[in-house]
């Protein structure tokens, strides 16, 4: 019980910047270039943490919670997920919606803080990040409905659990190929990846999370980074699970599996990200809808099928 | 094989979504090019290889897949133009309505007293889905040229239905739906050109217009 735990953290937390290093490092190779190191997010999070940091006179608490907040929450919700083959060390009915309103609650206190400022490109960049969000929401909460009916059981770790190896040979090969779709583009969407956001650009009018962070500096930006690299991990752990539902039955084995995993489909955000323009900001939440539709489609296939 | 046709059904349905949320004119007539061009994969995937499938397959796969949409792709390369701009019902309401269509398709097939057969398979709703998707595409849209997709989108409902019966559906009838198609799409690429020479616009509500 307690090994797993640790496992499970420090799979989490050792692991978590390197995607976003093999992010960039796809992206640059896509352009042709050598890129920064992989592992550079390492390096600038320990730049960040030894810097000090300015503190505007108007904000109040609220505007440090953000941060903190935002790093304790991937690794509250990691606790409920199973990563790969290693079960959950949490694990209760209905714990499903403990993990998708965990990152309701990070959200709602990164918006919180964003406003903390008075400015009024962040407020406008947390307008932005709370309506995507929210029609980001529902595909996620229809495709866990849609993994709990498969499944019969209510907490994540009977969702995820072994039988997603048979199920993908049978009918519910469809609803689960449909849901993996609409997971992976809730993952684009929520750690605002490219063809919903870009996570580089500066210029404050099109920018959608990135505005939010403005204010922060040294130790608070470098909390949220690393809350942003933990939360792409999370969930990233979902589809990867869904994805290569195969285990080993050995604890390294499946730990080993898992972070395979993870690179592939790190390589495959920095595919997406090169080889896509980013969106119009009002085609956002038409592709958003139909995501939602696809994923109650799925849910109605899975109600007839079984 | 059942799978696989299943699968092809489901990327039917999704093909549905993507042509009621699309703007583009261009990626709207790709998406029924594939719709066909999967629709021709059916035949052979639920009878097994005869010379009756093939000969259906060949033929949905030549005027569904490659014929008819070349038409369209020239007559909209013709007209110039390349989005519907304003649909009388918005992009994101017509999704909306073409998924709740879906689903209730989806829930009504169950209750209908089909053979034993054709009670799994996702057949009956994909056909039923498809035939509604393109009515609303045929009511919603004013475009001449998204309303002659409708059309098609219908009879890509049609023929699904019509695979189900393919042991009992004489090859005539079929040929004389595509051929009435195929008429239908000359006579609209023709009305089309003649509309956008008059007019210098192809939205259809202004035929209603016309005085002497």
């Amino acid at each position: 019980m307690i090994a797993g735990f640790l496992l499970h953290l420090c799979l989490l937390l050792l692991f978590a910047p390197l995607l976003q290093g093999v992010i960039t490092k796809t992206k640059a190779l896509f352009a042709g270039r050598i890129g920064a190191p992989l592992l550079q997010p390492y390096y600038d999070l320990r730049r960040l943490w030894g810097k000090g940091f300015v503190l505007s006179r108007t904000t109040t608490w609220v505007f440090l919670a953000g941060p903190a907040v935002a790093l304790s929450v991937p690794v509250l919700a990691s606790l409920l997920l199973p990563f790969g083959g290693l079960p959950a060390p949490i694990s209760f009915e209905g714990d499903l919606i403990l993990f998708v309103y965990l990152f309701g609650l990070g959200r709602f206190f990164t918006a919180l803080a964003a406003l903390d400022t008075g400015s009024s490109f962040e407020g406008m960049g947390a307008a932005r990040e709370v309506t995507f969000s929210c029609l980001a929401e529902p595909t996620i909460l229809f495709s866990l409905i849609v993994l709990a009916r498969i499944s019969g059981g209510l907490s994540l770790n009977s969702l995820f659990g072994s039988h997603l190896a048979e199920a993908w040979g049978t009918g519910a090969a469809a609803p689960l190929g449909l849901i993996l779709v609409c997971l992976f583009v809730v993952l684009l969407v929520e750690n605002s990846r490219i063809p919903f956001d870009d996570p580089n650009t500066h210029l404050e009018l099109t920018m959608i999370h990135e505005v939010m962070v403005l204010d922060h500096s040294g130790p608070a930006l470098g909390m949220i980074l690393y809350g942003a690299s933990l939360k792409l991990m999370v969930l990233g752990a979902l589809l990867v699970r869904l994805a290569f539902p195969w285990q080993t039955g050995h604890v390294l084995g499946d730990a080993l599996l898992f972070l395979c995993g993870l690179l592939v489909l790190a390589v495959l955000i920095g595919v997406v990200e090169s080889t896509m323009a980013r969106l119009r900001l009002v085609r956002i939440p038409q592709i958003l809808i139909g995501t939602v539709l696809i994923s109650i489609f799925a849910l109605v296939l899975v109600l007839r099928t079984t | 094989m059942h799978s696989l046709s299943n699968f092809c059904l489901l990327l039917v349905v999704l093909l549905n979504f993507f042509t009621l949320g699309s703007a583009r004119l261009g990626a709207c007539i790709r998406a029924v090019a594939i719709q066909g061009g999967l629709l021709a994969l059916l035949p052979i995937l639920s009878h097994g290889i005869t010379g009756h499938t093939l000969l259906l397959s060949g033929g949905a796969l030549l005027l569904k897949g490659i014929f008819i949409p070349w038409l369209l792709l020239r007559a909209i390369r013709e007209v110039r133009i390349r989005r519907e701009v304003e649909p009388l019902i918005g992009y994101v309401p017509t999704l909306l309505l073409g998924a709740l269509i879906t689903a209730g398709t989806f829930i009504f097939a169950d209750f209908l007293p089909l053979l034993p057969q054709h009670h799994d398979g996702l057949f009956i709703p994909t056909a039923l889905a498809t035939f509604f998707s393109g009515f609303l595409l045929l009511m919603t849209r004013r475009k001449a040229i998204t309303q002659v997709l409708g059309y098609l989108m219908l009879e890509n409902g049609i023929f699904i239905f019509g695979i189900l019966l393919s042991d009992a559906m004489p090859l005539m009838v079929e040929a004389g739906v595509l051929l009435d198609l195929l008429v239908g799409v000359f006579v609209m690429g023709i009305v089309m050109n003649q509309i956008n020479r008059e007019f210098s616009t192809i939205n259809t509500e202004r035929l209603s217009a016309l005085k002497e």
